[in-house]
């Protein structure tokens, strides 16, 4: 049994690779427009939520609605493009269109597999949550400098979502089910995180609550960074987000192994 | 050291045996058809062979590496043509190679050294830049044999290499195949071509229900189990006709409204039939065909 889990692990540190750059070649042929939806999206919801709502509600925490929103924006984009890229675009590449069919008649081990899917959907997170920063910072909203911090947690968000999704995707048995994770997990995580009001405003089971989100985490260490702030109980932050991406990686490779080398 | 030994190997799911204690062994340079009817468990051999399931019971190696414990070390030296098309459907011709190859730890420039000759080799030298998508059954077949070779493999495993081919595109594979025998690869193919085992494969072994039900060379099979002369029969009342030419065939068997008779002297049983009116006769040699059915059963089974 463990010697069936271990020979499913990544066969070493560069296979995932492969993988990685598979899905890159095929997004290459479709840049534009993915860019172009990366910049509109976060563009649209700033403009609609932050001025139409900010004008009514003034400031949050110290700063502009917008402000506050945009670092909350760059958190969320962050979660729904790796969680969207994996539960639909890896899935299908697991299931209907075969990709990971002729990748498991390679040098390349089920762990290599999901370690290079994971790796490419936390990609995707760091285009779409650098395209909302960019905007933001354009805008005036962001420090130009602490961007560059911004980035990499950015990622390790989308790597920490890609994680979880991939557990979503080796369980799901069809499209229908994927809808479920969206609505019954990543709604209610987006109104409880504080991306786009302050958790201090919610009762305080849901405050325990959104201690253990990892997207919590992921939008106080942003919003810090992005407005320039010193960020509170960073290590705290950076461990949660480390597990939620980390552990579910073993758990979904266990379980993928359960799915397709029965 | 043989290519592929498989001893007392077991699989099942759930309550359904689908590899029962199977084994065989295929030498280095042989090809070896795996033949049997939808649902055989044929697959199922070629998953366990690549490690892709771990059988219940018994011993699997390829190339004396054990499979599955170090199946990824046995697929370095294997080439897959699966019997569903998985290409990259958005890739070119030519990154699908690229792709692939990478997946085996090459680089690019490694993939590229030996594009070319796989692509002559596949007749694809002018289809290079094409999509997948634009290609036609018999076109992206070659481009999975070419990408199978892409490792340069000793042993290609096939599953149904030909199924939904037409006639041009499944003669222009098994001449490619040959060409790869003739330079010493080894060869699995899964098949329910007869034609196709009877061409192309040095040794069959006949799969039903999980088990093997026979093994040898294609013509040692034919006259072990046949070993006469066939006489079709179409048309007329098979039951009449049955007491009518019983005397003369060893063995008389019906599939649907044809019967089949295996016939020492075929001359006297077609004597007997020549005066029933409304019938149609055909005499033949027997084939791989019969083989198959009177192991498997003329009838449908599902």
């Amino acid at each position: 049994m463990t010697e069936g889990y271990m020979a499913v692990m990544p066969a070493n540190g560069w296979n995932w690779v492969a993988v990685w750059r598979r899905n890159y070649l095929a997004w290459k042929k479709i840049a534009l427009a993915a860019v172009l939806g990366n910049l509109a999206e976060p563009m649209i919801s700033l403009f609609a939520l932050g001025f139409g709502l900010g004008i009514m509600i003034g400031r949050v925490e110290g700063t502009s609605y917008v402000a506050f929103l945009a670092a909350g924006m760059a958190a969320v984009s962050a979660m729904t493009s790796a969680t969207y890229e994996t539960i639909y675009s890896t899935f299908a590449r697991m299931g209907g269109e075969r990709t990971w069919e002729a990748m498991l008649c390679t040098q390349l081990t089920l762990g290599d597999i999901v370690l290079g899917e994971l790796a490419w959907a936390g990609t995707k997170s760091l285009l779409a949550g650098t395209a909302i920063t960019l905007v933001a910072a354009m805008l005036g909203y962001a420090a130009w400098p602490s961007l560059l911090y911004a980035l990499p947690i950015i990622a390790l968000t989308g790597l920490a979502f890609a994680s979880l999704a991939m557990i979503v995707t080796a369980l799901a048995p069809n499209y229908d089910c994927l809808v479920f994770y969206q609505t019954l997990v990543l709604t209610p995580m987006l109104f409880l995180s504080g991306a786009v009001f302050p958790v201090s405003q919610m009762p305080s089971a849901f405050q325990q609550v959104s201690s253990l989100l990892p997207l919590a985490h992921s939008v106080d260490l942003i919003r810090s960074v992005m407005l320039g702030r010193p960020a509170e109980s960073l290590g705290l932050h950076i461990t949660t987000l480390c597990v939620y991406a980390v552990l579910p990686f073993f758990l979904s490779a266990a379980l993928l192994r359960r799915r397709l080398m029965r | 050291m043989v290519a592929i030994d498989f001893v007392g190997v077991t699989k099942s799911y759930g309550k359904r045996v689908v590899v029962d204690g199977m084994s065989f062994t295929v030498a280095p340079g042989e090809c070896l058809g795996l033949l049997g009817p939808n649902g055989a468990g044929k697959s199922t051999i070629t998953r366990l062979l690549l490690g892709m399931a771990t059988p219940d019971a018994g011993k699997i190696t390829v190339f004396g590496v054990p499979v599955p414990a170090r199946a990824r070390l046995a697929r370095a030296r294997i080439g897959v043509v699966p019997q569903f098309d998985n290409l990259d459907h958005r890739f070119t011709v030519r990154e699908n190679l690229l792709v692939f190859g990478r997946y085996f730890g090459m680089s690019k420039r490694e993939v590229e050294a030996v594009s070319p000759s796989l692509l002559e080799f596949a007749r694809l030298e002018n289809k290079a830049d094409a999509r997948v998508a634009e290609l036609s059954g018999g076109m992206k077949r070659r481009l999975t044999l070419a990408r199978a070779l892409i490792n340069d493999p000793q042993l290609l495993v096939m599953d149904e290499p030909t199924t939904g081919l037409d006639p041009q595109a499944r003669h222009l594979i098994w001449e490619r195949l040959r060409s790869l025998l003739t330079r010493g690869k080894t060869i699995l193919l899964t098949t329910h071509f007869m034609e196709e085992a009877e061409r192309l494969c040095d040794r069959l072994c006949v799969v039903e229900q999980g088990r093997k039900i026979a093994e040898g060379r294609p013509h040692a099979l034919i006259d072990e189990q046949i070993g006469c002369q066939v006489v079709e029969v179409y048309g007329g009342n098979p039951h009449e006709l049955r007491s009518l030419v019983k005397p003369y065939a060893q063995r008389i068997e019906r599939s649907g409204e044809t019967l089949f008779c295996y016939a020492p002297d075929p001359e006297q049983l077609l004597t007997q039939l020549r005066g029933v009116a409304g019938l149609r006769l055909l005499q033949r040699p027997p084939n791989l065909e019969d083989v198959f059915l009177r192991l498997t059963g003329r009838e449908m089974k599902d």
